[in-house]
């Protein structure tokens, strides 16, 4: 056994170009960013005020970060991936088989947990407590701990690129594939404790969440008064709580197959590697709906501000929604209908994956009727809400054909299957995420971002969208399997060109998101929001200032109604100044900053790396840090701090001003009119 | 500075009405409770899993308990006496003041029984279309 | 756009679809009308909800368990392995211990530094007993060429029990550290909480045994 275990200099891949060049890119970009913050000065700030911060909104922003960025290298992927098959009609493309198949295991793995999850959970951290009307999350420094555990895990992935390689086996290693016999190399252990790390955090979210929301609401605000999105992502919560421990279960039995020659799913020794595939959908079908909830919850938001309406059928949303939960967890054999089991297993789990599409019906029905008789304004959250209803209706109905089993015994592993949940990943997932990033960024930083570009990447996505992957339905009705590297049928390459074209008119789409940022930013002055409630919104988030404070509210809001900020709103314009007189202001006890969750992601990115390479000195080495960290985070004392009672009053006074003035703006706008 | 730390112990979770249970306390009634009767509750609950553990084993014993009868009865006792440690170890009752902890429980039993016997239930039928092994057995030794 | 007309204005619900003042919710405890709850509740919750997801890692492992069990590839089975013995002596150890815990939470109620330790120590000891029990069988399994490498049955027996045990063990870590906290800290509120934390994992743990013994050992030894 040697000191670096199996890491040699044959892991770096000074034979391949292509991933080569990608990994010095990858590492001069990180590098020069990491000396031009130095050079700066920004290294305190940046640790005084993100990286050890314990504050949901910072948090929730670093895990938006987090997503945008994977987004990027995912989305690069995907280019390659198109280019691939637009090219390797009767020939073998420019990408050799081994790194296709390492790109399409990185481009699954990456969108759904370090795009879709973070981004998902960055919204839900920022917003969630605003709208609670409450100081913070229920436990601020596992929060932290949680976002760097999904960075750490989103390290370990991307390392891959450099050192060594990636899963070969698709985003879900099915064994026998995945076992050592037939995957010697590091890549599938990559993909384990990459998963194993950032799964840790996501649960330690999920219990984050649900404890916060079911113990830390504002005074009156009942269950039948919280808002949508919260129930969104008490239900999302509550799918990551009860479905991140089978994953964590499921990996860890494949790595003992792996590491110590166990038999859970290999061949030999009375393995039965359809457990794996068991185990691994008991998650997976829940974690679609851990993503999708909470892009219900934005979509509920945004319709019902843009239409200036209350929502539409407030109870029965609750009720789908929870409806969804369960049942979610009921379907999870149509993903392997055509392994073998019987007419009973399969009608029955068929028969449950098309009444879950009954509550999910019943919310668009839902937000339709928001709509409807409502003034709607068509901003661009607006937009990418109405694109979803379209896109996701028709997703979701290729889906109810997939849940047919004899047309899945057809459709199975088709491109068709890969066009379905791309439908529905993109067109729900994907937009409620832009959407909710257009509706709250003025509150999350204090400026609405640029109209018209958001406009252009709405635009661009969807046509770009519908370009990629309506041909992907066609293809696979064609008879075309998911993942090939090269092909030799003539019907399937006009349609895999225009899907090529797609995926560039997507990228505009996010060359104009970029530009987009870009643009707001330097003309942020002129798009200040002063009033803290850009939309005309109607729940808590839009009762405090924009950023807010880091107390999030002064006083804790009084809820005496379903939308606690239209009714102050109402209230307050009826007597024509604020409901409330100024408050007698108190010292406020906050959280303080801990660097807990940067070090352990240190201690988890040092031990995984150890693990992938059998370096074992140094697993212990990280095991013993950990404990340590444990003991550490144990004995600390003063976790708090007192926010001066001054610094709240002038802060809180302020927003007041602010509030007051529009207020009356908006009483003499009214009254010239009248 | 520490005054006003304990002053504001509180504060920054505001004023509250009527407490939830927490899972693992004793149910706050009017006086605390005595020694005694907290120190009653835990005695019946040891006497209760010592006895459901007992059965369990003794019903190994074929001649106790018929046969066919005895995987039945291991699973009684076994959820019996997990009810036993939920509600003499963990205070878990069904008072209002301890819905969310028996929703939250429920929830979870719901969850394991799917996974439990619904992955049981996948698992059998796997083999639903294949050859029984032993007539494919016969046939190449035939 | 014109304007809206003042019914949506007033932000009621105009198709009376469940919106408004909603006057019939009870108020009592549990509906959480009463503004955030203390802390105490909050750490109390959050962790139970914790045990539940563990609860659930291990109803895979049960899962597993079950569906291999006549997995044997031509090795030995539950009767032939199993000392049901030991495994009575092992519950009697947990059942103990889930007991002298259930001790120790009374005299941490009552803020006694000396009965908690002793209580606490006693927890400790019979945590190890049980340890060294189940290393001792694994290690006699092993000698007799019945490791987890085997056979699938084996694996999932060496993996569901071994995740137990690798439970006991942290908690046991836990444990000590929280004998090394009440004398150093005294019986402060974060303490308190955490200790409060503790002695839910243990009992939990417990809970799981049950399910051990009565699934693995003894439904185990009378399938053929």
């Amino acid at each position: 056994m040697t000191l670096l275990g199996k890491l040699d200099w044959s892991a770096i891949p000074f034979n391949q170009p292509i991933p080569l060049v990608a990994a010095a890119v990858v590492l001069i970009v990180v590098l020069g960013g990491l000396i031009w913050v130095a050079a700066k000065g920004w290294i305190p700030y940046l640790w005084n005020e993100w990286i050890t911060s314990v504050d949901h909104k910072r948090i929730g922003i670093m895990y938006c970060l987090l997503g945008l960025v994977m987004l990027l290298r995912g989305f690069i992927d995907a280019i390659m991936m198109r280019g691939q098959q637009a090219l390797a009609f009767h020939s073998a493309g420019y990408l050799p088989a081994s790194h296709f198949d390492q790109i399409f295991s990185a481009h699954g793995t990456i969108m759904i947990f370090f795009v879709a999850m973070p981004f998902v959970i960055g919204l839900m951290n920022v917003i969630v407590p605003l709208q609670l009307g409450v100081r913070d999350v229920a436990f601020p420094t596992l929060n932290s701990v949680s976002f760097w555990l999904t960075a750490a895990g989103a390290l370990l992935v991307n390392l891959s690129l450099v050192v060594g390689e990636f899963a070969h086996t698709g985003w879900l290693p099915y064994p026998p594939l995945s076992e050592l016999r037939y995957s010697p190399g590091v890549g599938v252990d990559y993909y384990c404790w990459a998963l194993q790390i950032s799964g840790a955090g996501t649960l330690m979210t999920g219990i984050n969440f649900v404890t916060t929301i079911l113990k830390l609401r504002a005074p009156g605000m009942h269950y039948t008064r919280m808002p949508m999105f919260c129930w969104t992502a008490l239900a999302s919560n509550l799918l990551i709580v009860a479905a991140f421990p089978v994953l964590t279960a499921t990996l860890a039995m494949l790595l003992l197959d792996r590491y110590v020659g166990f038999h859970f799913f290999t061949n030999t020794g009375g393995g039965n590697s359809m457990m794996f595939m068991n185990l691994i959908w008991a998650w997976g079908h829940p974690e679609v709906y851990i993503l999708v909830l909470p892009a219900f919850g934005i979509y509920s938001e945004v319709v019902s501000t843009f239409s200036n309406k209350p929502l539409f059928g407030y109870r029965s949303m609750i009720y789908a929604t929870m409806a969804i939960c369960i049942i979610s967890f009921m379907v999870w054999l149509h993903h392997f209908f055509t392994m073998g089991a019987g007419a009973d297993v399969n009608s029955i789990f068929g028969i449950a994956s098309m009444i879950i599409a009954v509550p999910t019906g019943v919310k668009i029905f839902n937000w339709l009727f928001t709509m409807y008789g409502g003034s709607v304004r068509f901003h661009t959250p607006m937009l990418w809400t109405i694109g979803f209803m379209v896109t996701f209706t028709i997703g979701g109905m290729t889906g109810v054909l997939l849940a047919v089993p004899p047309a899945d015994f057809q459709l199975h592993n088709s491109v068709f299957l890969v066009a379905h949940f791309h439908n529905v990943i993109i067109g729900a997932v994907l937009f409620g995420a832009f959407a909710g990033y257009v509706y709250w960024f003025p509150k999350a930083f204090g400026f609405t971002l640029d109209e018209r570009l958001g406009k252009w990447a709405f635009w661009l996505w969807l046509i770009g969208f519908w370009v990629a992957w309506a041909p992907g339905y066609v293809v696979g009705l064609e008879g075309m399997t998911r993942r090939l590297q090269h092909y030799d049928v003539a019907e399937w390459r006009p349609w895999l060109i225009v899907a090529e074209v797609g995926v560039f008119i997507i990228l505009l789409g996010i060359i104009a998101q970029i530009a987009q940022i870009v643009v707001s930013v330097r003309t942020r002055e002129q798009r200040r929001d002063v009033t803290g409630d850009p939309w005309d919104g109607r729940n808590l988030e839009w009762a405090t200032s924009s950023p807010p404070p880091p107390f999030n509210f002064a006083v804790l809001p009084d809820v005496t109604d379903q939308e606690p900020y239209w009714d102050m709103k109402e209230r307050a314009r009826e007597i024509g100044q604020l409901t409330r007189p100024e408050p007698q202001y108190e010292p406020i006890l906050m959280p303080r900053n801990s660097p807990t969750g940067f070090v352990t992601a240190f201690l988890a990115v040092a031990t995984g790396f150890a693990l992938i390479w059998h370096i074992w000195w140094l697993v212990l080495l990280g095991l013993a840090g950990a404990y340590a960290t444990f003991v550490v985070f144990a004995w600390r004392d003063h976790d708090e701090e007192l926010i001066p009672v001054e610094e709240v009053a002038r802060l809180d006074r302020a927003n007041r001003a602010a509030r007051s003035a529009a207020l009356q703006h908006r009483q003499l706008r009214r009254e010239s009119v009248e | 500075m520490s005054s006003d730390r304990e002053r504001f112990e509180d504060f920054d979770l505001g004023s509250h009405v009527g407490e939830d249970q927490v899972v693992g306390e004793g149910p706050a009634g009017e006086r605390p409770p005595t020694l005694r009767s907290e120190l009653r509750g835990y005695l019946i609950g040891l006497a209760l899993a010592v006895l459901l553990t007992a059965a369990s084993f003794w019903a190994l014993d074929e001649h106790l308990i018929y046969g066919p009868g005895i995987v039945m009865a291991l699973i009684v006792f076994g959820l019996a006496q997990v009810g036993v440690h939920l509600v003499f170890f963990l205070h878990l009752t069904t008072s209002p003041d301890n819905t969310n902890n028996a929703l939250a429980l429920a929830f979870g039993v719901l969850i394991v029984s799917l996974i439990f016997l619904g992955s049981i239930w996948v698992m059998y039928h796997m083999n639903q279309n294949m050859v029984p092994t032993r007539a494919l057995l016969q046939m190449r030794g035939g | 756009m014109s304007a809206p007309s003042t019914a949506l204005r007033t932000g009621r619900d105009p198709y009376h679809m469940g919106h408004g003042p909603a006057a019939d919710v009870p108020e009592y405890t549990g509906h959480g009308a009463g503004g955030p709850s203390p802390k105490r509740i909050v750490v109390g919750y959050g962790f139970w909800i914790f045990i539940l997801s563990d609860v659930i890692l291990f109803s895979c492992f049960f899962a597993t368990y079950t569906v291999l069990i006549d997995a044997r590839a031509g090795g030995p089975g539950p009767q032939q392995l199993f000392d049901l013995h030991n495994t009575a002596i092992e519950t009697a150890c947990l059942l103990l211990s889930s007991f002298t815990c259930g001790m120790t939470s009374l005299a941490v109620a009552r803020h006694n530094l000396l009965w908690t330790e002793i209580t606490l120590a006693v927890t400790g000891l019979l945590g190890l007993t049980f340890i060294g029990l189940e290393v001792h069988e694994f290690l006699g399994l092993m000698a007799q060429g019945a490791g987890p490498t085997r056979s699938a049955f084996l694996t999932s027996f060496f993996a569901l029990v071994g995740c137990h045990g690798v439970h006991v063990t942290c908690g046991l870590l836990w444990l000590g550290t929280m004998m090394a906290q009440f004398p150093a800290k005294g019986f402060k509120e974060s303490i308190l909480h955490r200790y409060l934390c503790f002695s839910l994992f243990w009992h939990a743990l417990d809970i799981i045994w049950i399910g051990i013994f009565t699934v693995v050992y003894l439904i185990g030894t009378i399938t053929p």
